[in-house]
């Protein structure tokens, strides 16, 4: 086959890209797949935002404003289903494209016809989640943990809820088992595994979470599809079931889940210290089996997201001691991250910037974490805004930190042009400040007894929800100066070199920026040099 | 992995994976209006599944045709049998959630309901009645005075050593007349590849025949139904969805089938076999798992 | 009121700026959990305390030296970058120590816990049971027990754009119209379930939350040692009015305790009277607003329009206007599968019997039915 890319007829010198709009309907190619999966996530991004900032400014003061408490639990629901499934895992995915096979020396994704269709199912399953906005009973309202009886009142939106969930999960697991065969299958000879950057061991292990935790999710919901439609009784007690055990399956999907989302930002962390540091990544090699311990132990913690469920004292206290101990494998990724830094040569350029910020903001929500997973204190902080701040540092601070680290990091080499630095610098400056400001609020008034997922609440809140709102609308309206330089990096801007930073250790590094259509069409002599730095 | 590839193969662009994920959608979404009660919805639905199957048909067939051109190498083989083997494993996992289902009621929920453990007033104040029992026969709201169950209440449940020891006899032999025939064709030997294969289809779509009669029977003459409770959710639910498994199975074997008829495979480069069989025996897994956990003990 | 609340946020933002140098527990602005006033609560506060110092001092000292390197270690002040990357020593020790810190914190954790879990020996019971979207409670021994909703006044405000200054209302949310009442000094146990979804009944000062889940029955404890008044809320997603279901407690003393069952017992005999005698109209319409107003207003509204495409309307609706049989069945059995919940276990015969005649009659609908009691315990 003529198109097939082999060593005796390789054209990198003309690269020869297709055109039009089959370039990406079509698209069998990595970085083109890579490059739809970020835009997408960064027009969720804002979508998902914007209902959040209808949140923040319904709680702005007590009372009704705005809007009904039934769309309001809409916003929250849909809000939360988008920055997790249409943000966050999104861009992972799409920073995964872009860069594994560059970092492995592959040609492409192992299995590039599959990948295609992992992201195109993304807007069809998003055009189903958010048409329900427009039928009858409204947007699911139920929280983002979909948990039953109270699911099952949604009205029609109710099956495409359900059925985007599948839609998503056969995505997901679409997408990491093509991460999985190409890391496993395309490396270039002489990477060993000891000799892949982190980005691409935390992207195996991340895929290992997805294949493992997604099909139980498809499991629980559609369960819930029967109870309500076809007579079954999985969470009726009158019929012997159990409204509970959806949360323990849903659980066993939801805490891998958050892993799934914060490995990948560790892995881009682990790329961006070191450069910037000068200085090779401390502790690779824990660094590694911290990560797959984190991983492992996911899937022993669920219970500590339902201690007030009544469940018996034997498994509230081995949850307990689950859930403490994945402080261990994640203090010695903070740790490392440190030692890194430590005696470097260090310079502040956005990407590091945002970095830093991840690592500090990143282990204030992980003490709060800790303090969640305390059983007996978990019975005050359960449900109210201390969780709401616990997990917006991990994953705002955390998550979308980290993946604004990497964005800046590789634009250059995506595109072929510097980033405007000190644009980059005002965008960190302000999200810095103001994210502290939405989200540090919100331990105050979750401590003091504010429950989470309601519209309007008792006037003793009301300062701390002015702050957060004010904080929380700057926070929103400086990602508009972040769209901006990207945009202005794609469109120019000072030519990239190919290592573009100075501390910059790697095979992708050593591609032309931008890296051609094809790259690695014949495989690199891999040698210890190259690999991790 | 310094393995053997000298050469890349990357496939053309193609149009059926954006084809595949719109006929999904549509396929979804008719699924969705009809259970909201939609009249057309069925047809959407069906208009989906045409979509999907064809879908299905020419990539397959892309990548028959490449295959058979010769220019996949041994990496892309291997990038075929890691897909596979970890679809195989997300399937493993979708059933681990029905599994976890039927342990829970079994261990946790329904004794709780019948007073056991942290369930004494649970049992006491709501459903003073009711006693553990599994296969749970009368569920808890049929113990209640005055109100009308939900329910339909299960006269008898299926015996383990009946159609579903016979089945388990089944889909165990077609476990092994799938790898005569991968035996068969690693000799060369196309009839003993196609008769071996042919038996397993056959085998598979019995299984199939027998689980429909076994389902016709709960549902007229046992009372044994979706809503009978926790016992027929989760009962239906794992069988049903193995049976489907089983169905979709059969047919992957049927297409292997055809394709060693028309010479297709040989005796080094046979991937599609080897995933089908593969599967096949997954199938026969769950079964065994099925058959100790929902009709056995 | 926008001006008032612009005030209360300038103080607000100028106690952020001093906030780090506050001390933590700032009580009128809230700042930390409560420390409660039962042995569990002081007991769960005093853990919380304990873990957020150690987690503080841990972040002291990790980011006392990420800062350090920082200022130090940077390329402007001509440093060279060092080129090690592993000290198997500090990497043993920065694995070992917190564990140890963990099983530092696990050991009072542990020991909290098993005290809660103790539900054993209770002086007297309460079962709390969740409605959408309202409490009821039930006390086993007196064999008594009624609803508790959101206070009229809070009801009245927090409707969408009411125009009315929740400042200007008493405890805005967290007052209801029928407190629970319990002594101080004795061990309670109560009993939380629910009867339509899960909801988790919360009062911050007893030191726990609990799910009540529709078809289960969780326990827990609390001896309360102060009399006052403890307000709390529902603590589970429970749907549209899950902000509006609150709890207030009221711990009083023994005598005062009596002294309240015994008004609860005459009001429960005369709240089951007159279900044998027939009603006029006139007295069936004055009690069926009420009961209107208390239970189904938050679904249907108080023009009986509904909420459309959520809540159906029941002006001119076919059950309304139709056969009273189906009207009653409607109401007693609930809709299966929607909002709608069965009544018939939920008001007594006579309520039944006004709230009907009275859908039957208000708005538009003027059938002139009336529903006597005596219809309503013949189909029981
Ligand atoms: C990226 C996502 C992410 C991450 C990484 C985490 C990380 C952790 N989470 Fe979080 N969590 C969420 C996302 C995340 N969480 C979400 C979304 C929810 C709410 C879901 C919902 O209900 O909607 C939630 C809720 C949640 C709960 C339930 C709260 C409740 O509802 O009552 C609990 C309870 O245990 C918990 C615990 C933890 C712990 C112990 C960690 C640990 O991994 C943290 C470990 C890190 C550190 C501890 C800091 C660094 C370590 C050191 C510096 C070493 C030394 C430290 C010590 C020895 C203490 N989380
Ligand atoms: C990765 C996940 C993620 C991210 C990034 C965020 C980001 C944000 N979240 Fe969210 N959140 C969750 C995950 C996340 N959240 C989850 C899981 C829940 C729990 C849901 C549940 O209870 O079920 C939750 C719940 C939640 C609540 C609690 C709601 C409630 O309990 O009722 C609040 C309230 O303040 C909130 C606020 C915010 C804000 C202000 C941001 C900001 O960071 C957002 C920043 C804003 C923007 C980026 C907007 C930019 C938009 C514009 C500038 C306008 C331009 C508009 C257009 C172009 C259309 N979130
Ligand atoms: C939690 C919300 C909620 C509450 C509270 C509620 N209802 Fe309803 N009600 C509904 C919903 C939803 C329906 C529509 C059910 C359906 O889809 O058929 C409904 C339907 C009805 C109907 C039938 C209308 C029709 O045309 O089908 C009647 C009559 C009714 N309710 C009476 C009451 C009465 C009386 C009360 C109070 C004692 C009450 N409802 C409280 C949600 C509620
Ligand atoms: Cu009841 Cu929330
Ligand atoms: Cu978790």
């Amino acid at each position: 086959m003529s198109d097939a890319v082999t060593h005796e007829h390789h054209h990198d010198a003309h690269d020869h890209k297709p055109t039009g709009m089959g370039r990406w309907l079509f698209s069998t190619n990595h970085k083109d797949i890579g490059t739809m999966y970020l835009v997408f996530a960064l027009i969720m991004f804002f979508v998902g935002g914007a209902m959040a900032l209808v949140v923040r400014a319904e709680l702005f003061q007590p009372g009704l404003q705005y809007v009904d408490p039934q769309f309001f639990n809409s916003m929250t629901t849909m809000h939360a289903l988008i920055m997790i499934f249409g943000v966050v895992m999104p861009a992972g995915v799409g920073l995964a494209n872009w860069m594994v096979p560059m970092m492995i020396g592959a040609p492409d994704m192992a299995l590039p016809r599959m990948n295609n269709m992992s992201f195109w199912i993304l807007p069809f399953a998003f055009a189903m989640l958010l048409g329900t906005f427009f039928m009858e009973g409204g947007a699911p309202a139920g929280g983002w943990t979909m948990y039953p009886p109270l699911i099952t009142q949604l009205g029609d939106g109710f099956p495409f809820l359900i059925f985007t969930v599948h839609f998503l999960g056969i995505s997901s697991i679409m997408g990491a088992i093509n991460i999985i065969a190409t890391v496993f299958n395309m490396r270039a000879p002489g990477m060993g595994f000891m000799q892949l950057p982190l980005f691409v061991w935390t992207w195996i292990i991340t895929a290992f979470l997805l294949i493992a935790s997604m099909p139980v999710l498809a499991g629980a919901v559609t369960m819930l599809l029967t109870d309500k439609y076809f007579g079954t009784s999985f969470f009726i007690a009158a019929g012997g079931g159990d409204p509970v055990m959806f949360q323990h399956i849903f659980w066993f999907f939801g805490h891998p889940e958050v892993y799934i989302l914060i490995l990948p930002a560790f892995g881009i962390v682990s790329q961006i210290i070191p450069t910037f540091a000068r200085k090779p990544l401390f502790g690779y090699v824990s660094m590694v089996y911290a990560t797959a311990a984190i991983a492992f132990l996911s899937f022993f913690v669920w219970a500590h997201h339902m201690f007030t469920v009544g469940m018996p004292l034997a498994g509230e206290l081995f949850f307990m001691y689950a859930t403490m101990s994945i402080a261990v494998p994640t203090g010695v990724k903070i740790f490392n991250w440190i030692a890194t830094m430590w005696r470097g040569a260090m310079t502040f350029e956005t990407p590091m910037l945002f970095a830093l910020a991840f690592v500090f903001l990143f282990s204030i929500g992980g003490f709060s974490g800790l303090m969640l997973g305390i059983t007996p204190a978990d019975f005050q902080y359960h449900d109210t805004y201390f969780v709401v701040a616990h997990f917006h540092y991990v994953l705002v601070t955390g998550a979308i930190f980290a993946l604004m680290a990497g964005a800046y990091f590789w634009l250059p080499k995506w595109t072929g042009h510097m980033y405007d630095e000190k644009l980059g610098k005002i965008h960190f400056w302000i999200s810095v400040i103001s994210v502290n400001v939405l989200f540090f609020p919100q331990h105050f008034v979750g401590l003091a007894g504010m429950p989470r997922r309601i519209p309007d609440y008792s006037v003793q809140f009301t300062e701390w929800n002015m702050i957060s709102s004010v904080g929380g609308f700057v926070f929103g309206l400086s990602q508009l100066l972040f769209l901006w330089v990207v945009i202005k990096c794609v469109r120019g801007g000072r030519e990239a070199t190919e290592e573009v930073w100075e501390g910059a250790r790697g095979l992708e590094w050593t591609l032309p920026s931008p890296p051609p259509f094809h790259t690695f069409t014949t495989p690199p002599q891999v040698d210890e040099a190259v690999a991790h730095s | 992995m310094s393995n053997s590839h000298d050469t890349y193969f990357i496939p053309a662009p193609s149009s059926w994976p954006v084809v595949g994920s719109l006929a999904l959608f549509i396929a979804f979404c008719g699924g969705a209006v009809a259970l909201n009660g939609f009249e057309y919805g069925s047809h959407i639905l069906l208009l989906g599944f045409v979509v999907i199957a064809q879908m299905f048909f020419f990539w397959f067939k892309d990548v028959i045709v490449e295959s058979l051109k010769g220019v996949y190498n041994n990496q892309v083989d291997i990038s075929f049998r890691w897909g596979m083997a970890w679809f195989i494993f997300s399937e493993v996992m979708f059933f681990a959630a029905f599994f976890g289902a039927l342990f829970y009621a079994r261990i946790y929920s329904v004794p709780w309901l019948g007073g056991a453990g942290t369930g004494a007033a649970t049992n006491e104040f709501l459903w003073p009645a009711f006693d553990y029992t599994w296969p749970l026969l009368a569920t808890p709201d049929m113990t209640v005075e005055g109100i009308a169950s939900k329910f339909t209440a299960i006269k008898d449940v299926i015996p383990a050593f009946g159609i579903p020891a016979i089945n388990t006899v089944i889909l165990l032999s077609s476990g092994a007349t799938v790898t005569f025939a991968h035996w068969s064709l690693k000799k060369n030997r196309r009839a003993g590849l196609c008769w071996w294969l042919f038996a397993t289809v056959a085998l598979g779509f019995l299984f199939v025949g027998l689980q429909a009669a076994e389902y016709v029977h709960a549902y007229k003459d046992l009372g044994l139904t979706l809503n009978s409770g926790i016992y027929g959710s989760t009962f239906f639910m794992l069988t049903g969805f193995h049976g489907f498994h089983v169905t979709m199975g059969a047919i992957m074997l049927t297409v292997i089938l055809l394709r060693s008829i028309q010479g297709h495979f040989n005796k080094e480069r046979h991937f599609a076999f080897e995933a089908v069989a593969w599967y096949w025996h997954f199938v026969d897994v769950v079964w065994l798992g099925l058959f100790i956990f929902v009709y056995w003990l | 009121m926008l001006y008032r609340n612009m005030k209360h946020f300038w103080s607000g933002l100028l106690s952020l700026l001093f906030l780090f140098g506050a001390t933590v527990a700032r009580a009128e602005y809230g700042l930390n959990m409560t420390e409660g006033v039962t042995p569990l609560s002081r007991n769960i506060y005093d853990l919380h305390m304990t873990i957020f110092y150690i987690c503080c001092a841990i972040a002291v000292v990790v980011f006392g030296v990420m800062f350090w390197s920082i200022i130090r270690h940077r390329k402007s002040r001509g440093v060279v970058a060092a080129q090690f990357h592993h000290n198997t020593t500090a990497e043993v020790l920065w694995t070992a120590v917190p564990m140890l810190i963990l099983i530092l914190m696990a050991i009072p954790a542990t020991k909290s816990l098993i005290l809660i879990e103790s539900t054993g020996d209770a002086d007297m019971t309460i079962k709390i049971t969740g409605y959408q979207w309202r409490w009821h409670y039930e006390y086993i021994e007196e064999e008594f027990g009624f609803f508790s909703s959101l206070a009229p006044e809070s009801n009245a405000a927090r409707q969408l754009k009411s125009g009315i200054d929740p400042n200007e209302i008493e405890n805005y949310l967290l007052e209801v119209d029928n407190p629970v009442v319990v002594p101080v000094g004795q061990k309670i146990r109560f009993m939380t379930t629910a009867a339509d979804v899960i909801h988790s009944w919360w009062v911050p000062a007893l030191g726990w939350k609990r799910d009540s889940i529709p078809g289960f029955i969780n326990e827990s404890w609390a001896i309360i040692e102060e009399e006052g008044t403890y307000r709390g809320q529902c603590a589970e997603l429970c749907g549209r009015d899950h902000a509006f279901m609150p709890i207030v407690l009221k711990a009083v003393s023994e005598d005062e305790y009596y002294d309240w069952v015994g008004e609860m017992m005459v009001l429960t005999m005369d709240a089951e009277a007159g279900a044998d005698r027939d009603w006029t109209l006139d007295e069936l319409l004055e009690k069926g607003e009420k009961v209107y107003s208390t239970f189904c207003v938050a679904c249907h509204q108080v023009d009986g329009q509904g909420i459309p495409g959520a809540f159906k309307p029941l002006v001119g609706s076919p059950i309304t206007t139709g056969p009273v049989e189906d009207h009653i069945s409607t109401v007693m059995n609930g809709v299966p599968g929607t909002a709608m919940a069965a009544f018939g276990s939920q008001l007594t015969d006579v309520d039944l019997a006004a709230v009907i005649t009275y859908e039957r009659n208000a708005w538009g609908n003027k059938s002139g039915d009336v529903v006597q009691p005596s219809a309503i315990t013949s189909i029981r």
